[in-house]
């Protein structure tokens, strides 16, 4: 098991947290001009409002980049492939991809929601997509 | 239109670099400071401003106390970590520029690996375990060292001009070359063979070894800014603030900036260069010399094409083709830069950069006028 920090919510961002303690992944969208921004800013860039809802994520994307990402004081934890995934809907988020071997990740792999608990820590993660349920590493 | 009003470097000072200064950060500055001070001709009553980087922990004050500065009219810090190297210099120069002040002292000084490792997984430099601001959407996820968070936008330049770690080690390779002749690197004489760089040990695999990494170094540095007018009576010949700038775009982050636009490249590196050959009417082919900052080898790869230097994708024949070797085509980081020299936050690539136009370096690039100097997201371009 990767040893994992967990989050430190604020203001801005608790909101994103706890829909991932909910089992789900939601972006903030300006209330005003509908735009989805992230990570998460209280005006929105284009119109200044600082009014926003959330979105609910596809969970779906692709790999834009990744890495293989070990600790450097615990060379006994696990490995992680961190991703920088490129979700449908045309946000990037970082995360980790789970269940393929380091020797299998591509940039452009499509890959799927799967919300996880990792070392006690609930968390946005990604898997092949078609991959069947959570299993693998 | 970046700064060019008419002021100039005109004085300069250092202290060793080490692993382990075994004095404070405070004293690195002090002696730092002292040093410029005297190289500039000047006397402690001469200096009226203080500049460093928002992230230096010795006071304004307590530097001028030690420094015997009667008095300051104005101290400004700038944002960042090493991308502010150069923003420093630009801050004291519209300070002269703008008549707040007559002469600037600019220092950095810091343990970085006898105190705290900036290269340190964040969560063991933070005993709290609490996350910082703005670091939620990476910790989490495992991008806990400045390796790992810059290593997700390097694989993507690798990806799309296909370019292997193999091909990285070229510049550590010419890094260790400058320094290995240059007395007051720490790498001095220890130059480093491409199989040696390949026997370094994964950092971030596949993308970075050891050896691609800039050093962890103790010092402290310091120059002084003055008008153009002041230096012409000073001891040195003045190096002229030809352009000073910043350069960042929306949704770039100096770290994470993965949310806007093509990764295989340096936008904020391009709009950089444009500022400075706009202000100084310079080309790509006018720079003699580039001070390149390199907290890792993919870096300078990235900036030599954003620059202009070469083309897209272009970096490692450039580089394997001998062009930013001394005696090349434009040869980069003489001192042996950040790898080879030492990492002050980037300040002694501005060091370097002085020396050469003064000419007075070690590895002098004969004939230099023009010095490109960058931090990637601050620059500055240094004539006579």
């Amino acid at each position: 098991m990767p040893s994992v920090i967990p989050p430190n919510p604020t203001l801005d961002d608790r909101f994103f947290w706890d829909a991932v303690a909910e089992g789900r992944l939601v972006f903030q969208r300006c209330a005003s001009c509908g735009v989805v921004r992230h990570p998460p800013a209280p005006l929105c860039g284009e119109c200044h409002s600082t009014e926003w809802d959330t979105q609910e994520s596809s969970g779906h994307g692709h790999v834009y980049t990744w890495i293989v990402s070990h600790h450097p004081t615990k060379p006994d934890a696990e490995p992680r492939v961190v991703v920088l995934v490129e979700i449908d809907e045309g946000i990037r988020f970082v995360s980790n991809l789970l269940g393929v071997e380091e020797a299998d990740v591509q940039n452009g792999m499509e890959v799927a929601l799967s919300i996880e608990d990792v070392d006690g820590v609930t968390l946005p993660q990604f898997r092949p997509a078609g991959a069947t349920g959570a299993g693998g590493s | 239109m970046a700064l060019s009003r008419d002021t100039a470097i005109v004085g300069i000072g250092q202290t060793e670099f080490s692993k382990h200064s075994g004095r404070s950060e405070l004293q690195l500055a002090g002696e730092a400071v002292a040093a410029a001070i005297t190289d500039a001709g000047l006397t402690p009553a001469d200096i009226d401003g203080a500049v460093t980087f928002a992230m230096d922990v010795n006071d304004e004050l307590a530097v001028m106390r030690c420094a015997g500065i009667p008095s300051l009219r104005f101290t400004a810090r700038t944002r960042g970590g090493g991308g502010g190297a150069c923003a420093t210099v630009q801050l004291a120069s519209a300070a002269v520029a703008s008549g707040a002040a007559d002469a600037v002292v600019v220092y950095r000084a810091f343990n970085e690996r006898s105190g705290r490792r900036f290269g340190q997984p964040i969560s063991d430099n933070n005993k709290s375990r609490v996350v910082p601001p703005g670091w939620n959407w990476y910790l989490p996820f495992g991008l806990d060292t400045p390796a790992k968070v810059y290593s997700l936008w390097y694989q993507r330049y690798m990806h799309r001009y296909g370019v292997t770690n193999m091909d990285f080690a070229l510049y550590p390779v010419v890094a260790r070359k400058h320094a290995a002749t240059n007395p007051n690197a720490f790498y001095y004489q220890q130059p480093l063979t491409l199989e040696q760089h390949q026997e370094s040990r994964w950092i971030v695999e596949p993308i970075l070894r050891k050896l691609d990494c800039c050093q962890e170094s103790d010092g402290g540095v310091a120059l002084v800014v003055t008008s153009m007018d002041r230096a012409r009576d000073l001891p040195h010949d003045p190096v002229r603030v030809a352009a000073a700038s910043q350069g960042h775009l929306r949704d770039g982050d100096e770290m994470f900036g993965y949310y806007r636009g093509d990764l295989s490249g340096y936008e904020e590196g391009a709009f950089l260069g444009e500022q400075l050959y706009e202000a100084t009417g310079l080309a790509p082919d006018d720079i003699d010399v580039a001070m390149i900052y390199e907290n890792f080898t993919p870096i300078v790869f990235i900036q030599l094409e954003a620059f202009g230097f070469c083309g897209p994708g272009e970096a490692t024949d450039f580089i394997a083709g001998g062009n930013i070797e001394v005696g090349g085509k434009i040869p980069v980081n003489p001192n042996g830069g950040l790898l080879g020299e030492a990492y002050i936050h980037g300040m002694n690539n501005i060091l370097e950069g002085v020396r050469q136009v003064r000419g007075t370096a070690v590895n002098q690039v004969d004939g230099a006028e023009h010095v490109l100097v960058s931090a990637g997201r601050s620059g500055l371009v240094l004539s006579p």
